[in-house]
């Protein structure tokens, strides 16, 4: 590595190598940019635009994903200002007013990425109307159940299903609000009639309350659970995930 | 004649619960003795903690429970009207909450299985008398009837994060929570 491959994140040195993405690069060095559909074990996938950043130089101000972005030396780039976390807090309300977060009564609270994250971004209202959508939940898996209700789309199910468990048990399809979801590759569209089992990568990588193991719920004391502990922002590399 | 200072005004303070359960005011209450050191600073208006019929001229206001049925929305917009400062306070006012779990359901057909089909019931019919306020087709998180300043999340928020967001408001700070104040379960 040469010492020129430096560039500055909130004004602070962060080293790289050739290739790495800038939010590779921080995670490395320990800093937090807050993500939700990014993964360091798999490609970037663009959709939650958290890990928007600013890029101050050599672009003059230009906004871009740092899980797309390939860090190069000399980038000067702003990451948690009031202006680009005002902007991931109003992402964050609409993730929250689109599905039903329902945390109260989550098995995933506490230990879920999103409202860590929105924890961090100390996001108080979701602040829009509530969208209320009403997709089925899927229990007809002996051991696991799923509630679209909740689902980002992320999509880190489908890339887990597909590239490593090399069972392709999921597929993001349709358009728009109303009809982007993930779905079940079985001709019923249910996720009993698939080889899925909760030994699969794809069965732990639900950042949020989606995918579930059945009867494993409320296991964890309150205090004890993953972001009771500390801040998704002091969980970094860990929580890079 | 030198007059002594007069103690200084306080805060008139009016709460509600809508479609709510009264864990908020029973996490309010969770502040314990210090709620003594709160009454010398604010007196308390229109509350399920007090006799008061209708909501007067308030600083604050603050509302536990999402809305559910026509009542709510009088009681709301009563408490826009009289408050300064309108506070949406636990996950239910602010996101509908756990009621809004019947969001999915016919309205009907959620009246007929609790009042008429469901076995051990004499088949009375749905309640219809005027007197009742009929409920909503939604339940709905305040925000979307009026404008509301403050949102305290939380099911309920804990009476730390409740102290915390009073003592900030009365010291006239932006209030905030930090981490472990803030959550939404």
């Amino acid at each position: 590595m040469s010492e020129n491959n430096v560039f500055l994140l909130d004004g602070e040195e962060i080293p790289f190598t050739p290739g790495q993405t800038v939010i590779e690069a921080a995670t490395a060095a320990g800093k937090y940019i807050p993500h939700l559909c990014w993964h360091p074990e798999f490609k970037p996938y663009g959709s939650c635009k958290l890990c928007t950043v600013k890029l101050i130089g050599p672009h003059g101000g230009r906004l871009g994903s740092s899980c797309t972005l390939a860090a190069q030396p000399g980038m000067e780039i702003e990451n948690r200002t009031p202006e680009i976390d005002d902007k991931r807090r109003t992402l964050l309300q609409m993730l929250f007013a689109e599905g039903n977060h329902f945390c109260p009564s989550c098995e995933k609270s506490g230990n879920c990425l999103l409202q860590a994250t929105a924890y961090e971004l100390e996001m108080l209202s979701p602040h829009f109307d509530m969208f209320y959508p009403d997709r089925p939940v899927d229990a007809s898996h002996p051991d696991v159940l799923l509630d679209f209700n909740r689902c980002i789309m992320c999509a880190l199910c489908e890339t887990a299903s597909r590239e490593v468990d090399k069972k392709n048990v999921f597929a993001m399809g349709g358009r728009g609000i109303l009809g982007r979801r993930i779905h079940i590759n079985s001709e019923s569209g249910r996720l009993a009639d698939t080889d899925f089992a909760l030994t699969d990568r794809a069965a732990s990588i639900c950042p949020v309350g989606v995918i579930l193991p059945k009867r494993k719920g409320f296991a964890v004391p309150i205090g004890a659970r993953k972001y009771d502990q500390a801040p998704v922002s002091a969980q970094v590399p860990g929580d890079a995930k | 004649m030198s007059a002594t200072p007069s103690p200084p005004k306080k805060l008139r303070v009016a709460t509600t619960s809508l479609a709510g359960c009264f864990g908020c005011h029973m996490s309010f209450l969770d502040i314990d003795e210090r709620l003594l050191k709160l009454l010398d600073l604010i007196e308390f208006d229109r509350s399920p903690l007090t006799d008061i019929k209708h909501c007067g001229p308030c600083d604050l206001g603050f509302i536990e429970g999402g809305l559910c049925n026509a009542e709510n929305v009088h009681v709301l917009r009563e408490f826009r009207a009289h408050c300064k400062i309108l506070v949406a306070v636990g996950a239910c006012a602010i996101n509908g909450g756990l009621p809004a779990q019947r969001n999915h359901l016919d309205l009907r057909d959620v009246l007929e299985e609790v009042y008429q089909t469901e076995a051990g019931l004499s088949h009375g019919g749905i309640p219809s008398d005027p007197e009742l306020p009929l409920p909503l087709n939604k339940v709905h998180p305040i925000h979307e009837v009026v404008k509301i300043d403050y949102f305290l999340p939380g099911c309920p928020p804990s009476a730390d994060a409740i102290w915390k967001f009073l003592t900030d408001l009365l010291a006239g700070r932006t209030p905030t929570l930090g981490h472990g104040l803030l959550h939404y379960d």
